[in-house]
């Protein structure tokens, strides 16, 4: 009861309803019912193959761009639904960010790579974009490390610095949201925590939806964890609930580790 | 055991160095055959290069006199036929690799481009005199040979960018689109700067290709020996000198200097690319 109080009190980022996504004939996602919250981190877990990354993608409609997709249900941002009929694509996009399993800047050089999304956005003024440049280094810690060589290319870093300089290129757009699938699965157990801490860091500004193959990782950075199985959502809760007292027989098999 | 072992690894071995051996000889052969036209070609004519040869107007039909006027028209015809043949193979390999992925359409309009690439360049040179000289009144012109040439290099070009778009990982098309960019605006930002190298080595084979063209631009530019003032004007590229040079005998000297001048200009423009796709590279 106590719990259920201070989650009607939070305000919903995302509220999806009843999302149905096939591939060609293949159901992925089946009649999904979730909340995310403003400013809090949203952890999703589940064996291989059970939805979590096409259900990500569908928060900021990267699935657009797989042919043969359908969709159907709906997903409310802000109160309006990104999948009606003039949404405006490019708007929901800027303010959901998203950071990608494997580091992916592009072949540019590191300041490049940070103002290509103000830049797209209309910024033009060199003072403003070297303030960005500064600000979204220091966010993700990365600023020391890299301030004497922002013109050299960013492929030159190492796979975790290539992954915060990938986040900071995500906040310089100033988004609201961050989309993550498995952003520290490609990176070494340091470069993982230094990721980790950021997390922490980074939602008290911006609402966090992170995909994890990692328990431990979604016990310690996450406040609401949501468990899929096969296309569906089995459980969301609270993520001290969920670890704690999971309400589905399947959710603690997976979770222990019976499973998946 | 261990005996063979031995054996079939010295058997391995012998193998190996058979091939090796081949595959040494067949390239020595290549590498052979063209060290012997190149200096041939190289040892006649470049003694009979100079300022004068370089400078002045043909006289006397080439007989004498340099090949001022069929340099500059040579670069002329080149310049027109890439100007016109570069955003248009470009655009076309954008269009295909990037918004009609596979379809009906694509692979029909993908047909008619490798037909497009086989066809002999008299053809386009026969299509390029009934259309362009007499139907469009373009008359014998740098315009109507650039145009034609154009034609002619559009396969090679959409073929070189195509396949480096194709090199292009998903991961930077997901990236811009992410962060609220345009397909549009992916593509010029993102992509393309990708495929620099990829386009200049297509931009350099349709150089090739045009510069050492003969017929197509017989038919097509004419034959005048006069330097060109626009590209309304007829002009001669080096290739066709040198045919009519060879052809009616006129001077083995001149012949001889002119082709060895063409060699050097692709010899040229080939390193002028590596160096710079190498910079682009970095
Ligand atoms: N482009 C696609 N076309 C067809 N089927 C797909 C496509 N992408 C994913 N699928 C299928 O949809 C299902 C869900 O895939 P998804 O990538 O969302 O799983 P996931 O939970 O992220 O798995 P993982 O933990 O391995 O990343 C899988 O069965 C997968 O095979
Ligand atoms: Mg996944």
């Amino acid at each position: 009861m106590q719990i259920k109080e201070t989650i009607e009190s939070l305000e919903k980022k995302f509220e999806v309803r009843d999302l149905n996504l096939f591939y060609g004939s293949f159901q992925a996602l089946k009649n999904i019912d979730m909340d995310i919250y403003e400013n809090k981190i949203t952890a999703l877990i589940g064996p291989s193959g059970c939805g979590k990354s096409t259900f990500l993608r569908t928060l900021n409609r990267m699935n657009d761009l797989i042919n043969g997709v359908k969709i159907e249900g709906h997903i409310t941002f802000d109160g309006k639904n990104i999948y009606g009929k003039d949404y405006d694509l490019i708007a929901l996009r800027k303010k959901v960010g998203m950071v990608f399993q494997k580091p992916n800047p592009f072949p540019k050089s590191i300041y490049e790579n940070i103002v290509y999304g103000p830049k797209i956005h209309g910024e033009k003024n060199r003072d403003v974009l070297d303030g960005i440049v500064e600000r979204t280094l220091r966010e993700v810690a990365l600023w020391e490390e890299v301030k004497d060589r922002l013109h050299r290319p960013a492929t030159g870093l190492s796979g975790g610095q290539q992954q915060r300089l990938c986040i900071a290129r995500c906040l310089a757009v100033e988004p609201e949201v961050i989309l993550m699938d498995e952003p520290t699965s490609a990176l070494d157990p340091v470069a993982t925590s230094k990721i980790e801490e950021l997390l922490n860091t980074l939602s008290d500004k911006y609402t966090i939806v992170i995909v994890t193959h990692n328990m431990q990782q979604a016990g310690r950075v996450s406040d609401f964890t949501s468990f899929f199985l096969s296309g569906k959502v089995i459980e969301s809760d609270k993520t001290e609930k969920i670890f704690s007292n999971p309400a589905n027989k399947k959710t603690e098999d997976y979770i222990t580790g019976r499973f998946g | 055991m261990t005996e063979k072992l031995k054996q079939r690894n010295q058997y391995k071995s012998i193998k190996n160095g058979v091939f090796y051996g081949i595959i040494g000889f067949l390239a020595a052969i290549t590498l052979i055959s063209l060290i012997v036209i190149v200096g041939y070609i190289l040892i006649n004519g470049l003694s009979h290069i100079n300022w004068e040869f370089l400078s002045q107007e043909p006289r006397r039909m080439g007989k004498e006199g340099g090949i001022f006027s069929v340099i500059i028209g040579t670069i002329y015809i080149t310049i027109v036929a890439m100007v016109i043949a570069t955003p248009v193979g470009v655009a076309a390999a954008i269009y295909f690799n990037e918004y009609a992925k596979g379809g009906k359409v694509v692979s029909t309009i993908r047909f008619f481009t490798e037909i497009l690439a086989g066809i002999p360049s008299i053809i386009f040179g026969l299509f390029g005199f009934a259309f362009f000289v007499v139907f469009l009144g373009m008359g014998w012109s740098v315009l109507s040979g650039g145009l034609t040439l154009s034609m002619m290099v559009l396969p090679t070009l959409v073929r070189a960018t195509e396949e480096s778009l194709k090199t292009v990982p998903m991961t930077y098309r997901e990236g811009s689109l992410s962060l609220g960019a345009s397909k549009w605006q992916t593509i010029i930002k993102v992509i393309l700067p990708c495929c620099k190298s990829g386009i200049l080595t297509g931009l350099i084979l349709g150089i090739g290709r045009a510069v050492g063209e003969t017929a197509a631009v017989m038919l097509t530019v004419g034959g005048s020996l006069k330097l060109p003032n626009t590209i309304f004007d007829s002009t001669r590229s080096m290739a066709v000198h040198l045919y009519m040079l060879a052809s009616e005998g006129l001077s083995r000297e001149k012949t001889y200097a002119t082709a060895a001048l063409l060699i050097l200009m692709v010899l040229l423009i080939n390193t002028a690319a590596n160096f710079i796709s190498r910079r682009l590279g970095n």
